[in-house]
């Protein structure tokens, strides 16, 4: 409908432009043989993932973000697992109260959350590390995978436990057999998606971590010395691509099956 | 038929917050009946269904199933199963393992579990859909797999919540007849639900008909037809004409009634209606005769003008504006009166016997 002169598209292409040409760069002068990054490209080069695949430091800080990120993806979505059972299933009290209180994380400024939990931390004598790390990369992933969550239970008829109940199992086994199987493809979205969040975090690994780097502390790390930066973006290129996967993933299962959604409630 | 009530509602309330939506509700039902429960949306049919399956639990009062009280049993140690009004197939298994799902616990050789669900399959006609998924079953198809996967479990009572509402209306009429046969050779309780007059008519014992949390009457189906209780009753079950009445005086168990279109009758006092009462005259249209002259065949003949001619097929209905009355009156006939149209004079003609006194 819109023609190529039309503002609306010219004001696409330039915020698509804004948007991704400075991330497309990372990729560019990961292969780009020189410590500066600045046009003209000087040589193609391996070097920098080369380099990188033998930093140890890296490695540890890898590792311990992964560790993180399991740990803070399962623990939120069993959380927020429950919590959308109780708000989709239960009269809840206080149920805008309680609702609010769960999501308050999104708005709540992730400062605020890490000097919170460092004054708690440090002041029950408690060393900083990767553990207050997890425990707020908890709180701050357990509102999204509560989303993710409400809308898929929010999708299958209540029904369909009733039915369960009713050829008698009681509700352990209604859950293990109804409700599980049909919010898999929720709870994966869930965990990938919290995987994702806590992978990416900075500010709460920041202030709580202490020498325990996650990935992101140990890229930001690196960028005071100017001779460690291009193997940072030989890491910034593997992450982009890894986490976009991780996040279609998660959001191709979170459809998944919604398009069939007609057919498990016939005749509401 | 056996006698035994096996089910028992006794003095049952049941109220969501100040919404009282069943008011002491007693019930008996018997062992083997197919017992409706019938009236319009929000009478509390459902709610009746679900606190018997053990999703509801009432506010006052007991159930009984076979002398035991269920009150407070969970669904799934009660002795009933339920088809439910969406049929609730689960979607993310095929339709053996939705027929299984019940079994689990019986623990049964793979052999005697393939032949149960066999079985089932056969009763409703569905053999060879072992593989298929819900969204692959068409509503009529759905609504056989819920009904094999409750009977499989060879309930005592089997609880049905509207189960053919979604239905066309010649699979609603072959499914209805399926069921009744289905019911008699099972010999097992059922208790359906439905909001259809005529379903309720077909297909029951006996049907209990509900209006705002109160059974206003418990009886079988020519009996509700031919002796409603009341107004509502008698309104919700087939057609009816309703007369303005004015109750003169009881004597020697002799009525004097002024009704509006008719004048003052003598009727015979078949219901203990009492002086007080408030009280209508109904007929139903199959019971009024329209002619061209007076028929001294019957005891009553008022002169009307046609207004309105309804044809039907197997019936035609006629409706008359009576000379001396603002009423309009219904008659229905299954012979063809083809002599007469719109705007013809004529004569209805009925036995006094047919009228119905009807409280309020």
């Amino acid at each position: 409908m819109y023609n190529k002169n039309n503002t609306l598209f010219i004001y696409c292409v330039f915020y698509f432009a804004f948007l991704y040409i400075p991330v497309l760069l990372l990729p560019i002068f990961s292969f780009n043989d020189s410590f500066h990054m600045v046009f003209p490209l000087k040589g193609f080069t391996f070097d920098w993932y080369i380099q990188m695949w033998n930093k140890s430091r890296l490695h540890q800080a890898l590792f311990n973000s992964i560790k993180v990120g399991i740990i803070a993806s399962v623990v939120s979505t069993f959380i927020a697992l429950f919590a959308a059972k109780a708000f989709t299933r239960y009269k809840v009290k206080f149920h805008g109260l309680s609702y609010g209180a769960i999501l308050l994380p999104f708005i709540i400024p992730e400062i605020i959350i890490a000097v919170a939990l460092i004054v708690i931390w440090t002041s029950m004598g408690l060393k900083l590390g990767l553990i207050p790390v997890t425990i707020s990369h908890i709180l701050f992933c357990t509102p999204f995978c509560m989303l993710i969550l409400i809308s898929r239970m929010e999708g299958f008829d209540k029904s369909l436990e009733e039915a369960s109940m009713d050829l008698g199992e009681n509700s352990f086994w209604t859950f293990w057999r109804v409700t599980f199987p049909l919010l898999l493809p929720g709870i994966i979205a869930s965990l990938l998606l919290a995987f994702v969040i806590s992978f990416d975090e900075f500010i709460l690994a920041f202030f709580l971590s202490s020498s325990d780097q996650t990935l992101p502390i140990y890229m930001w790390s690196q960028l005071r010395f100017p001779k460690k930066f291009p193997h940072i973006l030989a890491l910034g290129a593997i992450i982009i691509i890894v986490t976009s996967l991780i996040v279609m993933t998660a959001y191709w299962l979170r459809n998944l099956g919604q398009g069939k959604k007609k057919d498990f409630s016939i005749g509401i | 038929m056996s006698t035994k009530n096996y089910i028992k509602i006794k003095n049952l309330s049941k109220s969501f917050g100040d919404v009282e939506v069943l008011k002491n509700i007693n019930l008996e039902v018997e062992e083997g009946e197919f017992f409706s429960l019938l009236g319009p949306s929000g009478c509390g049919k459902t709610t009746l269904l679900r606190i018997l399956a053990g999703f509801e639990y009432p506010s006052e009062g007991e159930v009984f199933f076979d002398d035991a009280n269920v009150t407070s049993l969970p669904p799934n140690l009660r002795p009933s199963n339920m088809v439910f009004q969406n049929y609730a197939i689960f979607p993310h298994i095929n339709v053996q393992r939705n027929i299984e799902f019940g079994l689990r616990k019986e623990n049964l050789s793979k052999a005697e579990m393939g032949e149960r669900v066999e079985n089932a399959l056969k009763m409703v006609q569905l053999e060879g859909y072992e593989n298929r998924y819900s969204n692959q079953l068409s509503g009529g198809q759905r609504q056989r797999i819920a009904l094999a996967r409750a009977l499989v479990k060879q309930p005592k009572v089997l609880l049905l919540d509207e189960p053919l509402g979604a239905l066309d209306k010649k699979l609603r009429e072959e499914m209805q007849i399926e069921l009744r046969n289905l019911q008699k050779s099972l010999g097992i309780t059922f208790i359906f639900v439905t909001h259809d007059q005529e379903e309720a008519m077909t297909m029951s014992d006996r049907i209990a008909v509900m209006d705002e949390g109160n059974i206003l009457q418990v009886s079988p189906p020519r009996e509700i037809y031919h002796n409603p209780k009341n107004k509502f009753v008698s309104q919700f079950i087939g057609n009816i004409n309703i007369l303005d009445a004015d109750l003169k005086s009881i004597a020697n168990d002799i009525i004097s009634i002024s009704v509006d279109g008719f004048g003052l009758m003598q009727l015979k006092n078949h219901q203990n209606i009492i002086e007080s009462d408030q009280v209508n005259i109904a007929i139903r249209p199959e019971e009024i005769n329209i002619s061209k002259v007076s028929d001294s065949k019957y005891d009553c003949n008022f002169k009307g003008k046609v207004k309105n001619i309804s044809f039907y097929g197997e019936s035609t209905y006629f409706y008359i504006q009576l000379d001396n009355s603002e009423k309009i009156l219904m008659v229905s006939t299954n012979e063809s009166k083809e002599t007469f149209s719109e705007n013809d004079s004529c004569f209805v003609n009925f036995n006094s016997t047919n009228l119905k006194i009807i409280k309020d």
